[in-house]
Formats: structure tokens, C-alpha cells, sequence
């Protein structure tokens, strides 16, 4: 559907050779947004050493924009701090893609609440302070997105 | 060079050599304009007569009950929206739950002007449920319009049961038969059918031309209004080399039609059993037996269509999905889910087409690529076995 949706070469550079694609073993934090009914589930691992995501993996189900979002996303975080990350917003996943369809936006908002996720996670393992904004978030998705 | 493999011919279908050579004439050497009294005008009148001869006959129906429309949406909107504007004692409308959305927009648009509209829901297969229809229809029921085959899962409806029951009823009967018009037996005499839809662009004809028949004798007002072309009912320009397409287009098909089909519904199986054999957990959707004999549609579970799709195309293979992802409202296809099918199951499906000039070989490499896709689109899920 490429006529229809008109993906970047970026889009479709990521969706056919994802980046950080998988599971990691023993993650720090673990953030899985979606559902199947909506057509798109992503689960985001990260590992975490001295506030740093380290590593960050990435499993979706879903459209070649989901795909490709949660891809861009792992590049972005990768070797950021837990504050830098959580400063990431969707418009960075999408200019980091040179552009989204309208239709898809939807996809880098799924890719940011999927990091989020992760760190709130990450967070409440490590027994660290959750940011107001964070907690205030993490309860939005969790009724938007319940499984 | 990369192989390409176009298997969409149910979104529509390349214009058949034969057919566009018919046509060239009436871009240069004759291009009147049907109501002009000159020699150009009437060259072009009597080839757009040519033309609707070969389809009346195709249908068994009379030449003055074939209407030349722009295309099967425009057929099925004046077939509805017509047939309820020039008989409004009447202000029931049945359709199926499985329609293409023109008949489904159209029937909601009445909705809105005062028409009740019933869906008669399918079994898992998309077989109409006959015993609801019946019950449905009643003395305020004006018509009931059916798909005949579906343009996404293939299921071929039975058009002489639902038309003897409406004929039966005194309730007019529509059928949209833009999937099977050219490839499957119709006789709407015999099916007692009132009103039909047929489309040019699917059985290698041009785009921008198709057919409504009209039974004579049933009072239908017209959506465009104008110079009065095609008995009033279709004011616009006649669009002559595309009706003298259309035209050829149906002649080749009814030439070929039970070869074409014999060698089409081989592929088609062979595609099927093909892939229902490599691929773990996958389903065929629809009837095997009432089925469109160029149609094949598969469920692939934990695997979402349209990345399924894109991949595919990378490799040259051209087909579709039922997928919310691809569609531009973001719905799931609302016929696999009338056929019980859940928003993942309806969101895993590919459609592929097979036509004319599809080749075992074609067949062959989509057998050797698909297995490979759905893999790799599974091992990017978070959903394993």
C-alpha cells in the first residue's frame, strides 16, 4: 500500500531491516503497549547501567510504520540517559523517519508510550522515584492500551 | 531482473491486447459524439450498440435493459439510490452484512432518508443466511441486494434461490456482480434477477466503464442529470471507446470463459494447498467449493497483513489484506469479521487474485517466498508460538 500510504525510503529502510530486533534475556525494564485488536503491539526491553539504557530491544506486531517506529525509537535511546529518554517525543520519531502518513501517526505515539513504559518499569524494579509527569503518563496508557 | 508477480486481478486487471486494439479506432478515426446526427455521431452510436448486444446477451437480457455507467460504484449507487427514489411506497431495504462498500454506503445513505436497511448476516464460509432472508422480507421490503461474488473472500452466493424468493414476494432483487461478471455462469432470466451490476476492469477491459441491467418494466430514476443519454437514466458524454472495450472485453471473456476458469481454479488450488501445506497456522478463508475461481484469501495468525504485504512487494508480489492497517479507516475488513473472524484474524489476511495470464511459474515463486515472509514478520512479533 505504498501508493496509498506513501512511506519514506526511511520508513521502509527500517521496516525491512529493523534495528535492535528481539528480546533481551534479563531487562532492567520491560514496556509493552497495544493490542492485537487495534492491529499493533509493541514490547520494548531495556538494560540500564548507571542511568544509562545500555541495550534496548524492540518486538512489535504490526504495520510497516509500527515496525519501523519502534525501530527508530531504539536508535534514539540508545545510550541516552534515563532523563534524556524520557524527554524523547513522537516528533523526534517521526523527523528521524523523514516523515509518518498522517494515518500512521498514531505508530510514533505508540513508540514513545512503549519507552515510557519500559522506564516506568525500569523505575519501580530499581525502587528509583517516579517523575510526576511519568506516573501521570503511565496511568493514561494503561487504560488506553489494556490488554 | 527481479520477478513480478501481479496477483491483485480482483482490484482490477490489465486491458486485454485484443481489447485495447477494439478500442483505438474510437480515439481518432471515429470520435462522435453519440447524439451528434452527423456520419462521426452515428458511427459512434452504433458501436456503443455493438457493444451493449454482446453484454445483453452475455446476461441474456435484452439490449434495452443494459445502461452504460462510469463504473460498478456508480451502478450500484443508481441501482439503490434509483430504484428507491422512483418507488418510495416502499421503505425497506435488505442487503448482506458482506456487500462491497458502495452497495453498504449507498443502503446507509437511504438509511438516513428514512429507509430501514437490514443486513442478513453469513456463516463462516460467507454463504448468506438463507432462512433470515426470508424472514426478513416482508410487505414494506423493497429490494434486496446481494454480492454475488465477493470480491475479498470469493464466496459465490446463490442468485437463483434469492432471486426466486424475491420474485416470489413481489421485492425487487439486486446483484452486485463486478467479481463474477465475464468468469461465472449468469442468466437473469433464469435467476430472476431485476437488476445487476457489471464491471469492465475486471475482466481486462478499460477502467471507467460499467453496466447496470435494468429488467424492463421496473421504474428507476437517474442520479446525473442532463442531456438524456442512455434512456435518461445515465445523463454524460457517452464514453465511447470504453463501452466499445467493455464491449470486447465481455465477447473474449464469454469465448474463454470455461477454459480460462478450468486453468485459473488449478492455479488457484494449487496456491492454496500450497500454502496451507509450508506455512504453520494459517487458515483459507471462505468456501472452498463456492468460490471464486480466482481468489484466494489466508489468515496468517500473529502476523499483521499489511507488513505482510509490503514485504511481499519487495519481492515483487503484488496482493492484498484485509488488515485495519492498510485501509484508510483503520477498520479491519468488515466481511472477514461478518464471517466470524477476529479483529487479529481479520488484521493477518492476504488476498491474492489470479487472472488471465497468471503461469504456474508465478505460482511457483510465491510458494518459495511467502513461507519465508510470514517467518521473519512472526520473528519481529511479540506473539510466539
Amino acid at each position: 500500500m505504498r501508493g496509498q500510504f506513501n512511506y519514506s525510503k526511511k520508513v521502509l529502510r527500517h521496516f525491512r531491516n529493523p534495528h535492535n530486533l528481539g528480546s533481551i534475556k534479563q531487562p532492567d525494564g520491560v514496556g509493552e503497549v497495544g493490542n492485537m485488536a487495534c492491529g499493533d503491539v509493541m514490547k520494548l526491553y531495556i538494560k540500564v547501567e548507571e542511568d544509562k539504557i545500555v541495550n534496548v530491544k524492540f518486538e512489535t506486531y504490526g504495520c510497516a510504520a509500527a515496525i519501523a517506529t519502534s525501530s527508530v525509537i531504539t536508535d534514539l535511546v540508545k545510550g541516552k540517559t534515563i532523563d534524556e529518554a524520557l524527554e524523547m517525543t513522537n516528533k523526534s520519531v517521526i523527523d528521524s523517519l523523514d516523515g509518518l502518513p498522517p494515518i500512521k501517526i498514531h505508530c510514533s505515539l505508540l513508540s514513545v508510550d512503549a519507552l515510557s513504559e519500559a522506564i516506568y518499569d525500569y523505575l519501580i524494579k530499581s525502587k528509583k522515584e517516579i517523575p510526576q509527569m511519568l506516573a501521570a503518563k503511565h496511568k493514561r496508557i494503561e487504560t488506553l492500551h489494556k490488554h | 531482473m527481479q520477478q513480478k508477480v501481479y496477483l491483485d486481478y480482483a482490484a482490477t486487471t490489465p486491458v486485454d491486447q485484443r481489447v485495447l486494439k477494439a478500442m483505438l479506432p474510437y480515439f481518432g478515426e471515429y470520435i462522435g459524439n453519440t447524439m451528434s446526427l452527423h456520419q462521426q455521431g452515428s458511427l459512434a452510436a452504433e458501436a456503443v450498440e455493438r457493444a451493449r448486444e454482446i453484454v445483453a446477451k452475455a446476461l441474456n437480457a435484452n439490449t434495452d435493459e443494459i445502461v452504460f455507467t462510469g463504473s460498478a460504484t456508480e451502478s450500484n449507487n443508481l441501482a439503490l439510490k434509483g430504484l428507491a427514489e422512483a418507488n418510495p411506497g416502499k421503505k425497506k431495504i435488505i442487503i448482506s452484512n458482506i456487500e462491497h462498500d458502495c452497495v453498504e454506503k449507498s443502503a446507509r445513505w437511504l438509511g438516513l432518508r428514512g429507509y430501514k436497511i437490514v443486513r442478513i448476516g453469513v456463516d463462516k464460509e460467507g454463504v448468506i443466511d438463507f432462512g433470515e432472508l426470508n424472514k426478513e422480507i416482508d410487505q414494506d421490503t423493497l429490494l434486496v441486494s446481494v454480492i454475488h461474488g465477493n470480491n475479498e473472500v470469493g464466496t459465490i452466493q446463490d442468485l437463483k434461490k434469492i432471486g426466486e424468493l424475491c420474485s416470489k414476494n413481489g421485492v425487487y432483487f439486486h446483484t452486485d456482480a463486478s467479481q463474477s461478471f465475464g468468469k461465472e455462469e449468469i442468466d437473469v432470466v433464469k435467476m430472476k434477477i431485476d437488476l445487476l451490476t457489471a464491471s469492465s476492469h475486471k475482466i481486462y477491459g478499460p477502467k471507467g466503464v460499467a453496466v447496470l441491467y435494468v429488467r424492463n418494466g421496473i421504474k428507476i430514476n437517474p442520479i446525473l442529470h442532463g442531456g438524456g443519454h442512455e434512456g435518461g437514466l445515465r445523463s454524460s458524454t457517452v464514453n465511447v471507446p470504453a463501452i466499445v472495450g467493455m464491449g470486447k472485453a465481455t465477447e473474449i471473456s464469454y469465448k474463454v470463459r470455461k477454459l480460462e476458469s478450468y486453468k485459473v481454479k488449478q492455479l488457484r488450488d494449487k496456491l492454496i494447498d500450497g500454502i496451507l501445506k509450508t506455512v504453520p497456522d494459517c487458515w483459507l478463508n471462505g468456501s472452498k467449493a463456492k468460490r471464486l475461481a480466482n481468489n484466494v484469501n489466508i489468515s496468517f495468525a500473529r502476523v499483521e497483513g499489511e507488513s505482510m504485504l509490503l514485504e511481499l512487494d519487495a519481492k515483487g508480489i503484488m496482493c492484498s489484506t484485509g488488515s485495519a492497517c492498510s485501509s484508510s479507516s483503520l477498520e479491519p475488513s468488515h466481511v472477514l469479521l461478518a464471517m466470524g473472524l477476529t479483529a487479529p484474524e481479520a488484521h493477518g489476511s492476504l488476498r491474492f487474485s489470479l487472472g488471465r495470464w497468471t503461469t504456474n511459474k508465478e505460482i511457483n515463486y510465491v510458494l518459495s517466498v511467502l513461507p519465508t515472509v510470514v517467518k521473519k514478520m512472526r520473528k519481529i512479533s511479540p506473539y510466539k508460538i
